[in-house]
């Protein structure tokens, strides 16, 4: 009995182990043979890198710094993406714009899948009242547009980098909430959480240790897909002025800036909106990547 | 069907309830005084309290939302900080160029994007197909305010073919609405293509090819109309996300929407102004959701026949 | 009489090709049917009985699918031969087939009525109107039993056995010469089961329609069919009439463990005896005799030799068991 008893306890985390890294090897596997992927998920480590390595390729102080008699030149071999109006290299300001980008985006993306986890995990795994209640919450936040709902929240706490992040974030969960409920409700109406249920087991463990591993797929496809439209979001949040306040570079801010001097100056807007682009759409081409690997249904 | 419109009208008035109390309260949370913003800096504090205490601002923040809620069944949303002006005037004048530009973007969009997407679905893996799906992945990472200045600058600016800014005549919308209308059509051209190749793989498609049905009627008989319910959905919600890129979009090419008026509102500190954008907008887009849903019933028996009983 | 036989499959062999690998789901079968005969097709889940009946109806996923020998002759015409439209136009009229979930055959946004109706439609050779037509779906879902006046309703008004019953309907509308049912009942309750098939038998008797039955149940075998193929791994490994099958003494050992895995009320038994092991994968079938790894009388030839088959009369079993025999 006692033997039993160890062989059990040291054979299951091995198993566990072996099954997690196949699934996971599996999923890479299919992701490898999509080149369309592995072109955006090469061009979105490219900007990740730009962004840790920003200092090293730009200091910070050459997109800061206004040079007058140098403003508004065009791409050359001393600056690559010209100047703007204060005589700033864009190149520059675009390299260091990445990181605001980025940390706008992921950040907002994973504060509110965490939030909106929390709601549609309850939501979804007690139902009854406590999902009534939430999701009446979530629906009718729904019904105001999430720009607007955004908007109104910076417009009350003012402008700038956290704030918009907090906009963006809180605006999100109401989504993140319907695509958890709905994973989890997916996993929850299969028999082995019945089972799980009627050996007892109690519900945090199966909440962890069954459900979220089973519902993560879509909720890591729809993460991903979305880091890309807050990018755009919190990109136009500043293009209206709502956003980081300049001189810090971003991309939103220098297209607001350069919208101005557009017809003779056409590289002020083309450049940073080339950055939001080329982000964009590497996250997205990443997030439908992930999809196909995870749903090879579809594509028989 | 009566039964389920009546009863999906009467929805609306919590729900809108509810959305007047979240938008009333994010914007009570504005930091400042509302007298000092109507006075100005140079009131003494005195007159200050005096407005404040007339216009009800230091009472408690539910007496203040129900005193709202009534005032607006008369039409009233409060006079603008900025103007005095009544909110709701400024934004009814300011209604058909914003409905004007969301409504041509819409039946753009779902004039572009489903019938692409039907294309892609049928003849998937096909060179257009990938093109297709390429193009739509590609619009839905480009930033709506960014195509639009990329459209100014070439055909108005470079080719002078199209205004720039304005609303004067239907000539102005053709930017601003092709703009609003691309992403929209891309995600519309993706979702279409999605639910009509998991429609085509439905037993009941196979039933009909089984029958001898022709392809044609089974792509467009069978496969089309049950493909297209969710697509009608999500075209009702992509209406919402239009609504927010309306607000970027006027203010590139410079129109005088309801857009431009919440912006400037918000940068004026507005809050009444602010407010009443929100709730209207939210309003807007409550009534297209619920056409949506009507529209779907019609369309879907499985709906009707739940409240058919009740 | 031999020559008139309405169906006859010849060496047929399919395969699903993607991105990953090439199944080889059905393997050089052959069978036949006379007029108003019922063939059973028995076998596990993926022994291949379902695609045998989709490439038969030429209905096969277009993009994977792909029969790649063999020839289908249908009252002696080949139908491999037949262009997309002339396949179209014997899909529903002189062919029709009853899909194994009447849940999701049906299109639930079209009523039960127009769905029988649309079959009549297509194959409206006599041009007859609408109320014509409309009659005539009144008659098919009385002969179900279903009441007429149901016919503006939608399939979920319907319960699952009902549905089936409208399915039915719809893949009689023509009076077709064969009808294939992929295992009709297996969705249904067990009590269900019991009308829908007495009610496919006493049509097809009515009628006068041949059948393929497509089932995993032996029991449904026993009180339908005329015949028997006993399907393994997209192979037939035996077939006869069913009285070859049910009451003959000689037997592939796959049958033999197919009939073992039934329990047997008069004897007294522990457990069952399932067969060992798992279906081959049909991407990576073994060499020789499929059934070699799971067989209990497995012999060194069989692990390298593909078997013949061997006959007995009309029963055919295809295993090197019996090769000295003949």
């Amino acid at each position: 009995m006692n033997m039993n008893s160890i062989t059990e306890i040291t054979t299951t985390p091995i198993k566990k182990k072996y099954k997690k890294k196949s699934r996971f090897g599996e999923i890479w596997k299919r992701m490898k043979k999509n080149r369309i992927a592995m072109l955006g998920l090469a061009i979105f480590s490219v900007i990740v890198l730009c962004t840790v390595f920003a200092d090293m390729i730009v200091p910070y102080s050459v997109a800061l710094e206004q040079n007058i008699g140098d403003r508004l030149q065009p791409p050359s071999a001393a600056h690559w993406f010209g100047t703007d109006a204060y005589g700033r290299d864009i190149f520059a300001r675009v390299i260091h714009g990445t990181r605001n980008s980025l940390v706008m985006g992921i950040g907002a993306v994973v504060v509110g899948i965490s939030l909106g986890g929390v709601f549609g995990a309850a939501a979804g795994y007690y139902g009854g009242i406590v999902d009534t209640l939430i999701m009446r919450v979530m629906d009718t936040i729904m019904c105001i547009p999430f720009m607007l709902l955004a908007l109104a929240i910076v417009a009350a706490l003012g402008p700038g980098l956290v704030n918009v992040l907090i906009a963006l974030m809180l605006s999100m969960v109401p989504y993140y909430t319907r695509v958890i409920r709905s994973a989890i409700l997916t996993v929850t109406g299969q028999d082995f959480i019945e089972a799980a249920k009627a050996c007892g087991t109690p519900d945090r463990y199966i909440i962890l240790k069954h459900i979220l591993p089973n519902a993560i797929g879509p909720v890591i496809v729809q993460a991903t897909m979305s880091v890309g439209t807050m990018i755009i979001w919190a990109a136009a949040m500043s293009f209206l002025g709502m956003g980081i306040q300049p001189p810090t570079p971003e991309w939103g801010s220098m297209l607001s800036e350069g919208k101005d001097y557009m017809l003779s100056s056409p590289h002020l807007v083309i450049f940073p909106g080339m950055a939001i682009v080329l982000t964009a759409l590497s996250i997205n081409l990443l997030g439908d990547g992930l999809r196909d690997a995870l749903d090879p249904r579809l594509k028989d | 069907m009566s039964k389920y419109i009546v009863k999906r009208v009467l929805i609306v008035f919590p729900t809108l309830l509810a959305i007047i109390f979240i938008v009333f309260g994010i914007m009570s949370l504005t930091p400042g005084d509302p007298a000092r913003m109507m006075l100005g800096q140079q009131a003494s504090p005195e007159a200050v309290a005096r407005v404040n205490h007339e216009l009800g601002f230091d009472r408690p923040f539910i007496i203040r939302y129900g005193d709202y809620v009534v005032k607006l069944l008369e039409g009233d949303m409060g006079n603008s900080y900025r103007t005095g002006r009544p909110v709701f005037n400024e934004i009814i004048s300011r209604l058909p160029t914003t409905a004007k530009l969301a409504s041509a973007a819409i039946l753009l969009a779902v004039m572009i994007g489903v019938p692409l997407g039907i294309l892609s679905a049928v003849k998937q893996y096909s060179l257009y197909d990938i093109t297709g799906t390429a193009a739509a992945m590609l619009m839905a990472s480009i930033p709506g305010f960014w195509f639009g200045l990329m459209a100014i600058l070439l055909f108005a600016l470079k080719l002078g073919w199209l205004p720039s800014n304005g609303s004067d005549t239907w000539v102005h919308y053709i930017l601003p609405a092709i703009t609003l209308a691309i992403p929209v059509s891309a995600s519309l051209l993706r979702l279409t293509r999605t639910t009509m190749l998991e429609t085509i793989r439905q037993d009941y498609v196979r039933t009909a090819r089984a029958k001898g049905q022709t392809e044609k009627k089974v792509i467009f008989h069978h496969a089309l109309k049950n493909a297209l319910l969710p697509v009608v959905t999500v075209a009702g919600l992509e209406f919402g996300g239009l609504l927010g890129g309306v607000v970027t979009i006027e203010t590139v090419f410079s129109i005088n929407g309801v857009g431009t008026l919440i912006i400037d509102a918000i940068r004026m500190k507005d809050v009444p102004q602010v407010t009443g954008c929100a709730i209207f907008l939210a309003f807007l887009f409550m009534m297209v959701m619920l056409i949506v849903d009507i529209l779907y019933a019609y369309i879907d028996p499985r709906i009707r026949a739940r409240y058919q009983k009740v | 009489m031999m020559n008139e036989k309405l169906l006859v499959v010849k060496d047929l062999s399919v395969i699903y090709k993607t991105d990953e690998a090439i199944v080889h789901a059905v393997n050089k079968i052959n069978f036949d049917i006379g007029r108003k005969e019922t063939i059973g097709l028995v076998g596990e889940t993926g022994a291949g009985k379902t695609t045998t009946a989709l490439a038969i109806m030429q209905l096969l996923p277009e993009r994977t699918g792909r029969i790649t020998e063999g020839e289908i002759l249908f009252k002696g015409e080949n139908l491999l031969k037949k262009s997309k439209n002339e396949m179209r136009m014997i899909r529903g009229e002189r062919m029709s087939m009853i899909f194994q979930d009447p849940m999701t055959s049906l299109n639930p946004i079209v009523t039960v009525g127009d769905q029988i109706r649309e079959s009549l439609d297509i194959h409206n050779h006599d041009k007859k109107n609408k109320i014509e037509l409309e009659a005539r779906v009144d008659e098919l879902l009385k002969l179900v039993g279903i009441q007429p006046r149901r016919k503006s309703e939608y399939p979920h008004q319907f319960s699952g056995g009902m549905k089936q019953r409208v399915v039915i309907a719809m893949a009689l509308a023509c009076n077709p010469e064969l009808l294939i049912a992929d295992e009709p009942t297996t969705a249904l309750d067990v009590t269900i089961q019991a009308q829908v098939l007495a009610l496919m038998a006493e049509l097809k008797e009515q009628l006068g329609t041949s059948m393929i039955m497509i089932t995993h149940d032996l029991g449904v075998v026993a009180q339908t069919c005329d015949k028997v193929a006993i399907m393994y791994a997209g192979e037939i490994v035996e077939q006869g009439t069913a009285r070859d099958i049910f009451e003959g003494e000689k037997h592939h050992p796959y049958t033999l463990g197919l009939f073992g895995s039934i329990p047997d009320l008069e004897v007294e038994t522990r457990r069952l005896n399932p067969i060992d092991g798992l279906m081959p994968d049909p991407t990576d079938l073994p060499p020789g005799c499929k059934f070699h790894p799971r067989c209990k009388s497995c012999m060194e030839i069989c692990k390298h030799k593909q078997p013949e088959p061997h006959s007995f009369g009309n029963h055919i079993i295809v295993c090197h068991l019996y090769a000295k025999e003949v």
